[in-house]
């Protein structure tokens, strides 16, 4: 059996008093697709950026195997605006130290098709086109494992089936996808297993369907009667 | 050292995208640096005071014994620390100065000259203010020290009166008074002809004991009346300023300004563009992304000092080029200048990036950086003896914490040879560029 490409083992997080995460563990395996859901404030940002390596945990440690790569889409796009999307893709590129840079910028431009933008200064992008660039960015090195914080937010309708499509091809190519989202559907029609987390506790791992025997009605209902019965 | 290549290359792209703010980095300090070399190196200009002299013209030259003092030489002094607005009344003098059309009205009063003849009182003149704080200490300050350089000219001339009186009265002449010439016989003649007398009486002639005394006296006279001029020069000019410089060279406060200029631009351009620059990548949210082992923190901070350090220097050295062309600077010092400005730069920097750390956005590093650089800048130049001694000593400290002292000595030594020497500056500037350093690195965990 092949070992996890991503393992949190007792994985807390403190900002002074406030405890943010308090001791998630959970692994992933190849091709994996998690969602991480959960109110706001429950600690699904804080969960991604100690697997990303964006903060430090306070306890507990994240295991990658020797090599792996680990791709980031933050919630928020971190861009330079004042630079093009090819300039943007191309420093990452770059930065990640990837082989061929500018056939991996070329990979990205045709795979969130955004060729035909490659010259424009990002600042002047709508929103869902700068989402599309921190999408790009975070998967430009290939990574082995992904990581989407509320990747779809900002997307509308067409832009998100779009993004979902290339989404699934990745996972389906072997790469481990673990997302955070407010959007439960999403959630029980991309991801394979489902992390609940409330308050920074983890309070439920297993398959949508597993969540959804909570309430009789649809996902989202089953989810709120779920976080009703852990009194939160 | 590659992704400090790629990060630099980004950031100059970044700053030539942003033609306004890279200009404006570059002209405000320059202007607030030129503005404030201007001030240093350039007096206050005079003050307007309405000039009333009621001494009619006929009584301008006052004659003491033999000599003639011209009051009008005074007046021309005077009005070598002001603008004079002449004024032919008292009143006119008032209403000019309540108008505010005049800073001050100096009056010259009709019996200046009776008073220094009489020398019973102290001669006066009148200085009228109008009440404003600022004013009256500019128009003081600006007065007293002409004022003070009258009375020793004039106590110089009163001098060689009373010589003249002493040299009558120890040898003898013509003296003038009131119209009529008298022959004074003099000190020196006196004890000639009471010596004379005194030889020519008999041995035992009681007229010998009652003159012996008055030639002793004639005698102890002439000897010391002589050194009364030495003693009455002395009260004209009690204390004269000998200059001595120690510690090596002092700077002429125009070149001063010169090293402080520089410095200043050198200051804002690296506080303003290394905190920017840094705040700026965790504005954009990048900061986090390149945390993530693209590329190591020390690594970041140093590419962020570097890329501000090395414009700042580039501004200074063309500063000190174009100052050059006005100002006489030792060209063949060029290589210490840029030291100097390398030192003072990555010290700055160093700061900036610190602050940098501190801030979640642009406008917040540069309002901090401002926040910082005024203060330092006008606690490096607060002189000793200035403040209390304890105050002037924390002073010291605080400057000594911060990098625009030592890069102003750094540069003055290097453009002006000025002490303490330029490899003492830049020992204290590699300090602190370790300290703020370390600063900068704990500022970037958060």
């Amino acid at each position: 059996m092949a070992p996890p490409t991503l393992q949190a083992r007792s994985l807390s997080k403190r900002f002074g008093d406030r405890v943010a995460l308090r001791e998630v563990s959970f692994s992933l395996e190849h091709g994996d697709v998690l969602a991480v859901i959960g109110p706001n404030g429950a600690g699904k940002t804080t969960l991604l950026s100690l697997l990303a390596g964006a903060a430090l945990p306070s306890a507990g440690e994240v295991i990658a195997p020797a090599g792996e790569r680990i791709g980031w889409v933050p919630q928020q796009t971190a861009l330079y605006s004042k630079l093009s999307v090819l300039e943007n893709l191309r420093l990452f590129a770059r930065l990640e130290r990837v082989g061929d840079p500018d056939a991996a910028v070329a990979l990205m431009l045709e795979q969130t098709g955004l060729r035909e933008r490659a010259s424009e200064q990002l600042g002047r992008l709508s929103g869902g086109n700068r989402q599309r660039v921190n999408i790009a960015i975070g998967l430009i090195a290939q990574p082995a494992v992904a990581l989407l914080d509320e990747p779809s937010a900002s997307l509308d309708p067409r832009q998100r089936a779009r993004l979902w499509s290339f989404i699934v091809a990745r996972a389906q190519a072997g790469t481990s996808i673990v997302f955070t989202t407010h959007d439960i559907a999403e959630a029980e029609r991309y991801a394979a297993r489902v992390l609940v987390l409330a308050d920074g506790e983890l309070l439920f791992s297993g398959s949508p369907a597993d969540l959804r025997s909570h309430g009789s009605g649809d996902m989202e209902s089953a989810f709120v009667a779920f976080l009703r019965e852990r009194g939160h | 050292m590659t992704a400090i290549r790629w990060m630099l290359a980004k950031d100059l792209r970044i700053l030539r995208r942003s033609p306004v703010l890279s200009g404006l980095l570059i002209v405000y300090p320059a202007a607030v640096a030129v503005l404030i070399g201007l001030a240093l190196s350039r007096g206050p200009g005079l003050p307007r005071v309405a000039f009333l002299n009621e001494i009619p013209p006929s009584q301008s030259v006052l004659t003491l014994g033999s000599t003639r003092i011209d009051t009008t030489r005074y007046e021309r002094q005077l009005f070598q620390a002001m603008v004079p607005v002449p004024v032919s009344t008292r009143a006119q003098a008032l209403a000019d100065v309540r108008d505010g059309s005049t800073l001050a009205a100096l009056i010259i009063p009709s019996n200046l000259p009776h008073l220094l003849a009489s020398a019973d009182t102290s001669a006066y003149v009148e200085v009228i203010y109008n009440g404003d704080a600022i004013n009256q200490s500019l128009v003081e300050n600006a007065l007293e020290s002409k004022l003070a350089q009258a009375n020793a000219q004039l106590a110089v001339q009163l001098e060689k009166v009373a010589d003249g009186y002493i040299d009558l009265l120890l040898s003898g002449g013509r003296l003038n008074f009131l119209g009529l010439a008298f022959n004074v016989l003099g000190l020196r003649a006196s004890a000639t002809i009471l010596d004379g007398v005194l030889a020519g009486l008999p041995r035992g002639s009681p007229l010998r004991a009652k003159l012996a005394p008055v030639a002793s006296f004639a005698k102890i006279a002439v000897d010391n009346l002589g050194s009364s001029k030495q003693v009455i020069g002395a009260v004209g000019a009690p204390i004269v300023v000998h200059q001595q410089i120690i510690s090596g060279h002092r700077t002429p406060l125009d070149d001063y300004a010169v090293a402080i200029a520089v410095t200043i631009s050198l200051m804002f351009v690296c506080l303003l563009l290394a905190s920017g620059m840094l705040a700026a990548e965790r504005e954009e949210g990048t900061l986090e992304r390149l945390r993530r082992g693209l590329i190591s923190p020390s690594a970041l901070l140093a590419e962020k000092a570097l890329l501000a350090g090395v414009c700042a220097a580039c501004v200074g050295f063309a500063m000190l080029v174009g100052i050059g062309i006005f100002v006489p600077l030792s060209w063949s010092r060029v290589g210490l200048w840029v030291l100097a400005l390398a030192g003072g730069a990555f010290a700055f920097a160093t700061l900036g990036v610190a602050l940098g750390g501190l801030v979640r956005d642009v406008r917040a590093a540069s309002l901090l950086a401002l926040l910082v650089s005024f203060p330092l800048v006008f606690l490096a130049l607060v002189p000793a003896g200035a403040v209390a001694v304890g105050l002037y000593d924390a002073i010291r400290v605080v400057s000594a914490l911060f990098p625009f002292k030592a890069a102003l000595e750094a540069v003055d030594a290097a453009v002006n040879r000025s002490s303490p020497s330029l490899w003492a500056a830049l020992g204290h500037l590699a300090l602190l560029v370790l300290g703020f350093g370390v600063l900068a690195r704990v500022g970037l965990r958060r």
